[in-house]
């Protein structure tokens, strides 16, 4: 386990990572949000990670307590309901981290997030939501690191490859929640937005995790396909 | 006397369905109205609500009367934020116009309260509009 300052400094980094990736993201986002849904996805999460990475500096409590203001404060910034299911559900999971991030810690927060999300949009797999790259997202995760005994790294990076193929199954499927399901059969063929940038989301903290953990572990710490990407 | 609360995507709907409820003779009733996101333009807010709740929270609780998605995702948030003791903020499954009127007319009787505010706004799903 990484000092409590370097998980600190992970935590910040990831803030700005992730806040940077959204903002860049932010078009491409709202062009798929405006085609099954009210077409403010990009705005809504580019504004509420900038507003988080604009607060960093005060951001210097326990490990927890950052990752619980990143929560409350997409609550405050984020209309809609990206504030809750996002925020809501950050705010929810960092009392996993209590003690800091370990491999465990690490997957009881996942796991939490997961399930906070679930109840609280009511989604299940294959409503075409979120939910679609986080279950298998979570569960691979869950898997590598207690069934397999994988570095956190890997782990990680099995995980971002199964919120991938996540996000690409929410294409075909027609949606049974959030603003897409009124546009019933007209939503198929469509990508998800919210499975979309949880997917950036996870890319970045595996790019930042990659970073801080560097000479940690002596395990390749991308796959393959996250190679690719950094390729591109 | 019980509260109540009025969430919509919108805050011209949320106050416009506060007035039309005041004017049903039940001016009385503590209503408030939480339309729109953080800046006032179409959707949610869970601090937003969470205030609203507040302004009309008196002995006897509160009744949010919510519209779609992620108004009842900003409600059942705000709720958890507020750490409301004991059921003492309940959100009711019904229409939020009609819903909203039945509610403000219970909760201005001397006999109201919470659960008959909560019963008297989900009667509101069986109206029928014609015969």
């Amino acid at each position: 386990m990484a000092d409590t300052e370097t998980q600190r400094e992970a935590v910040l980094a990831a803030i700005d990572a992730v806040a940077e990736r959204l903002s860049a993201e932010k078009s491409y986002l709202t062009d798929l949000d405006s085609a099954i849904g009210d077409a403010d996805h990009g705005a809504n999460m580019s504004r509420g990670f900038g507003a988080v990475a604009e607060k960093t500096d005060e951001l210097d409590g326990d490990i927890d307590d950052v990752v619980k203001t990143v929560g409350t404060t997409l609550i405050s910034e984020v209309g809609g309901a990206s504030g809750p299911l996002y925020g809501g559900s950050i705010m929810f999971a960092s009392q996993e981290l209590e003690g800091g991030i370990t491999a465990e810690t690490s997957v009881a927060f996942a796991e939490a997030y997961l399930d906070k999300v679930q109840d609280r949009g009511d989604a299940q797999i294959g409503s075409k939501t979120m939910v679609d790259a986080l279950t298998p997202a979570v569960h691979t995760f869950k898997k590598s690191i207690e069934q397999d005994d994988l570095p956190p790294l890997t782990a990680l990076a099995k995980a971002v490859d199964a919120a991938e193929r996540g996000v690409n199954f929410t294409v075909p499927l027609k949606a049974k929640k959030g603003r897409a399901s009124y546009l019933d059969w007209r939503s198929v063929g469509h990508q998800d937005p919210g499975a979309t940038s949880t997917l950036f989301i996870m890319e970045e903290l595996l790019d930042v995790a990659s970073e801080h953990l560097e000479g940690e572990t002596d395990v390749d710490a991308t796959s393959p396909e996250a190679v690719e990407r950094e390729a591109e | 006397m019980v509260g109540l609360v009025v969430v919509s995507h919108s805050a011209k709907a949320a106050e416009g369905i506060c007035d039309v409820a005041a004017e049903m003779g039940s001016a009385e009733a503590e209503i408030v109205a939480a339309g729109g996101d953080e800046d006032g333009s179409i959707g949610t807010s869970a601090p937003r609500i969470q205030d609203a709740i507040e302004q009309a929270r008196d002995d006897d609780g509160v009744v949010v009367l919510v519209d779609l998605g992620s108004a009842v995702m900003n409600t059942e948030l705000a709720i958890e934020m507020l750490e409301a003791e004991d059921d003492d903020v309940r959100i009711a499954d019904a229409p939020i116009l009609e819903g909203t009127l039945n509610a403000a007319v219970n909760a201005a009787g001397s006999k109201a309260t919470l659960e008959s505010v909560v019963e008297a706004a989900e009667d509101a799903r069986e109206y029928r509009k014609l015969n």
